[in-house]
Formats: structure tokens, sequence, C-alpha cells
């Protein structure tokens, strides 16, 4: 073509294409619409609309009260729980050991907070290292189908009764041997791994590919790359993701009950040589005792405990929040 | 349709083509040393490995062919993004790729230091030699690719670390931990960026803007001092001063390392590089391939194109 820009050569001599259209006939258009509402009326509700917005009023009021009352359920644990056990706490409650007779007033949970603070050090230190391994081999080691398989077994293994893993690790650990505290320890880190690595997985999926990239392209070995670049990006998350589940696991009852519940009501830090002291239990058979003094301590030590995993799983969503906010 | 083959449309004995001004100043190989700078005997030597028309450009007369690609072709699951890529790559020249979206030039691209390689479904046919080594050898370890062939990115990518760290991270990781400060300081100087930076090199890197943080990213790549910087469309996301400076960056740059720069932008191409390649989709059989148009020296391609898909995209008829 001649024209140096490129442009198509005009046709001025034919007719607009568009003036063509409006000169036909208007049956050409289509057939003209009958039963048009009246587009001229005042903007009020009209035909089934009010019906419509009855019901729609209707859903939004069930689906308010079915939230409101899984709020409720929590306020209310929260509220009879605090309400029988906050009165128990005192300073001698948190620091003395329980009188020997569990009739007697006065006394503390010393024991079980030191030993549930052992157990889950304990259990976070196992359960840590390799549930951020297995989330770093999903998101950067593993091919499609064992990435998948893997993702799976994970799921699998949350969804396992813990009373099962308590079962598993009593055939393991107990039987011939004797309760430990290294027992619970080691029940509540099977628990625990599956949520620690796949919470570290998703917050590994959020670094971005670009810093990746960027980390690849400098002739630095993966591995360099993950410690350098994508473990620090998703350090707040990581974190996160282990507060959780200390949060979930400091409650785990079931499998200690097998593994760390027969133990002298005193302070001991040792979780391999006798079964540990620990809040959970400690509820339990408090609260199976018929009298009055031991009931309002398993009120007492419930309330403590709840309120560590509240603290646990605010400081962990807070953590999360500033980690999101930062990248 | 194919890509035309170099060496038949260049021929100046064939039918049909458009005579360019480089044919008729230096028809026959042996008259292409009069066009060097110098002529050399080793620049005579070196045409046995070049085809006759990257002979014809009076630039690549005597420069060592660093990147010898050859029917290139590369496939995403099934899919083919590229096919019959043929062309060289020179030493301290900047190389542009140009065309339009979807045609291939980014997978050319990441293909020259294996990036592509973590991309599911990705396979490649053909050869890339490197400095005569096949890229694609069962041996050849791809850290150590990209350790000699560092990337720039679309998106400014710093590392959440301070600028200091930014630069510093991948020499500490290589064992070139000695003179640490200097080397840092000498990739900013390079990237044009000490002066902006150097009251503050313990901030974080994510406070620079975009076209700081590009040149940030550039110094991190030369902070390694590889051999060649491979540019994917380093300016797209810059303000027009930003990209001013990369492009200036890039003059001065290219002394020292071999630049391919993959960009959008024609006026960029035609401003920053000393050969453009021109690649465009071949939608022919129902699929939809990048191909190699046309490869030339710049001004030939803005000016005086072989391929008329050339010329129609280089007067922005289409594309």
């Amino acid at each position: 073509m001649s024209d140096p820009f490129g442009r198509p050569p005009e046709t001025t001599d034919l007719p607009d294409p568009a003036v063509q259209l409006m000169t036909e006939e208007p049956e050409a258009m289509g057939p003209p619409a009958t039963d048009l509402p009246d587009f001229s009326g005042p903007l009020t509700p009209s035909g089934h609309l009010r019906r419509r917005q009855l019901i729609s009023r209707l859903a939004e009021v069930g689906q308010t009260t079915a939230a409101l009352l899984a709020v409720a359920v929590l306020g209310i644990v929260v509220y009879s729980v605090a309400e029988r056990g906050a009165s128990v706490l005192s300073l001698g409650f948190l620091t003395k050991d329980p009188p020997l007779l569990a009739g007697s007033a006065g006394g503390g949970i010393a024991p079980a907070i030191v030993g549930t603070a052992v157990i889950m050090a304990l259990a976070t230190a196992i359960a840590m290292p390799i549930g951020i391994l297995t989330a770093l081999y999903l998101t950067e080691f593993a091919g499609r189908w064992s990435g998948r398989a893997f993702r799976l077994i994970l799921d699998l293994l949350n969804g396992l009764p813990t009373i099962v893993v308590g079962l598993f690790v009593f055939g393991l650990l107990v039987v011939g041997h004797h309760q430990s505290g290294f027992a619970g320890s080691f029940a509540l880190a099977i628990i625990m791994l599956p949520l620690i690595a796949r919470a570290t997985q998703e917050v590994l999926l959020l670094v971005p590919v670009g810093l990746r990239e960027a980390a690849d392209a400098l002739g630095v070995s993966h591995w360099r790359t993950v410690r350098g670049v994508v473990l620090p990006t998703a350090r707040g998350g990581i974190l996160t993701a282990t507060v959780l589940a200390v949060a979930r696991g400091a409650g785990e009852t079931a499998p200690l009950i097998l593994l760390s519940s027969i133990f002298a009501n005193t302070v001991s830090a040792n979780p391999f040589g006798q079964a540990l002291p620990n809040i959970p239990v400690y509820i339990f058979t408090a609260s199976e005792s018929a009298e009055a003094n031991g009931f309002s301590r398993a009120w007492g030590a419930a309330f403590v405990l709840l309120v560590f995993i509240l603290l646990a799983s605010i400081v962990g969503r807070t953590l999360s929040r500033r980690s999101t906010l930062s990248r | 349709m194919r890509p035309p083959d170099p060496s038949d449309t260049a021929d100046p004995g064939a039918p049909n083509v458009r005579p360019r001004v480089r044919i008729n100043t230096a028809p026959q190989p042996a008259e292409a040393s009069r066009l060097a700078p110098n002529g050399s005997p080793a620049e005579t030597a070196s045409r046995g490995i070049a085809t006759r028309a990257q002979q014809r450009s009076a630039r690549t007369v005597g420069r060592e062919a660093i990147f010898d690609v050859q029917d290139l072709a590369v496939s995403y699951g099934g899919a083919q993004a590229i096919a019959g890529v043929t062309l060289q790559i020179h030493r301290n020249l900047i190389t542009a790729i140009i065309g339009p979206s979807g045609c291939g030039k980014s997978t050319f691209l990441r293909s020259l230091n294996r990036m592509n390689d973590s991309v599911p479904g990705f396979r490649l046919a053909g050869k890339i030699l490197y400095h005569g080594h096949d890229l694609y050898d069962g041996a050849v370890d791809r850290v150590e690719v990209r350790r000699r062939i560092g990337m720039v990115f679309q998106k400014p990518n710093p590392f959440p670390k301070s600028i200091y760290d930014n630069i510093a991270w991948a020499p500490r990781n290589l064992k070139m931990k000695d003179g640490l400060d200097e080397r840092v300081e000498r990739a900013l100087r390079a990237a044009a960026l000490w002066d902006e930076v150097k009251d503050r090199l313990n901030q974080s890197a994510l406070g620079l803007s975009g076209g700081q943080q590009q040149r940030l990213c550039i110094a991190r790549a030369i902070a390694i001092e590889p051999d060649v910087l491979l540019l994917d469309e380093p300016a797209s996301a810059l303000d027009p001063i930003a990209t001013t400076l990369i492009e200036e960056l890039m003059q001065t740059l290219k002394n020292r390392y071999t630049i391919v720069i993959v960009t959008h932008n024609m006026q960029q191409a035609a401003r920053v590089a000393e050969r453009t390649a021109f690649f465009s989709l071949d939608v022919s059989a129902g699929r939809r391939t990048g191909v190699l148009v046309e490869y030339d020296d710049t001004e030939v391609m803005f000016t005086q194109p072989t391929d008329r898909r050339t010329s129609d995209y280089v007067t922005g008829r289409f594309g």
C-alpha cells in the first residue's frame, strides 16, 4: 500500500452502511415489544418484588441468628468457665502443689502448668521442624503427583481421632515401659504436625513467584534460595501456624489420659522419667472427684487453660495479620 | 508458514527479494572484513561459523557468538510456544527481541538461562549453544548456567531485605565474600543507583520507587559479574524518566556484558539495540506458534525489512 501510515483506503463513494440500515423498514429490527412495564411509574416495589424481598429478609434473619448462636456458644463457654474458675484463681493457685487430699481446700496446679509447658515445648520441638520441612518439600521439591498424595495423607492425618493417635503411641512407647511426658509429647507432635505443615504450606505458596525467580536467576542453589529468601519472607506466617497448632495441642486430653496420667502431684520437668502432670488430665481427674474443692480447682485449671489458648490464638492471628501486611 | 531462512532470503542472487543497502555494499563474504572497524585475521577466521546473512552485518563481524541457537522449538504441555528459531547472539551487543504479545519472546529469553525448566510440561527441541556448550546437555547444571547468565524481570522484584543485603546476598552465597562492601558499591554505581541510596543502604529495598527497584535488580544481577544479562521487558512497568535511565544504563553496561532484551516497545528497541530479532505468530494449520521472522541490524529492521510481516509490525500496521 502506498499510504505510509498503513491506513485503509477511504471509500467515500459508497453510501454509509449505518445510513442504509436506518432507511430500511422497521420490521427488520425485530417484532415490536408489546407488554413493556410503565417506566414512568413511581419507583416503589411492584409485582413479585414484594414477596421476593420478604423471603430475602427472612433468609438474612436466619443467617444472622445462626452466626450469633455460633458466637454465643463461645461466649457462654468462656463466661461459665470464667465465672466458676476465676474465683479460684490466685497467685497460690498458679504456684502451689495441690493438697494431698483432693477434698481439702487451698493448694494449686503448679505441677500441671509446668508439665503442660514441658510437654508442649517438647511436642513443638518435634513437630515444628518436621512440619516446616514437610511444607518445604510440598511447595519446593515435590512433583505434581507426589505433592497431591502427600497433601491428601496430611489431611487424613489431620482428621485422625486423637484417641487413636494416643493408642498408637501407647503401644509404641508405654507398653512394656511406663507412662512418660515424652510419650504425651510424641502423640501431641503427631497431632500438631499436619496442622503446622499445611498452614506453613499455605504461607509458602503466598511467597511471590517473582522472588523465587529472582533468587534462582542469581545462580544460587535452590536450598540457599529457600533458606535465604523463601523462609525469611514466610517467617511470620510460619510462626502463626506454629502458635495456632500449639493452642490446639495444649488442650488435647485423650492421648494424655493414656500416656501421661498416673503422676505424683509435685512439680517435675523431666519428661522421660515418669508421667508428667498436665492441665487437661488434671481437669479430667479433678472434675470426677466428688469433693467441692477438687471440683472448683478443676474449674480454675480449665480457666487457666482457656486463657492460655485464647491468648495464643489471638497472638497467632495478630502475627499473621502483621506478616500479611508487611508483604 | 515457516520462518524464512536468513541465508535464503538474504541471498543477493535469489529472485523476489527486495535488495537491501547492506547487500549492495557487501555482497560477498570476502568483502565483509572491509566493513569491520579493523579487519584482523581473527575476524576472517570467525566467518567460518557465521551464516552468510550475519556476515553482512558490520556489527557482528569479528564478534564471538555467545549464543548459537539452532532450530529451537519449545512447547508447554503439548502447546507449541516457539518453533524453528535459529539465530546467533554476539558478544557485547544489545540484541532486542520484539514482536506482538504471545509470540514467544519471553519463552525464548527464558530458554537462554533455563528459567523455563521449572514450568510444568516444558519441553525443548533443537539446540542452544552457549560458548559452544549445549545448554540443555545432561551434564549441565542450571544453577551454574544462571551464575553466568543473569536475568532481570518485567516486574521489579527486590527481596524483602535491606538494599545492601539485596546486592550482597548472591555474592555471599557464591563465596565472593572478599571486598563485599566494594562489590556492592561497584554494582550500585554500575546501575547508576549509588548516589541515590548510599546513605540508606540498611533500609528496606521495598521503600524504593519502582524505577529504583528495577535498577536495584540490575545491580543485583551484575553484582555476581555474569557473562550475559537477559532483560525481560525491564522498563514496561516504569515511567518514561525511569525508562530513560534504564536505557542509558544499558548503553554503559554493554561494554562489559552481552545484553539480550525483550521489549514490547519498538521505539525502545530502535533506541537501544544494535541487533533486533522480530518474532511473530504463525497461525497456519490452526495452531499459534511463535516463529522468528527476521533478524538483522536494528536500522535495517526498521527501515528496510525484508519480510512483509516485519514492515507491517514496525510501521504499526498490526500487533
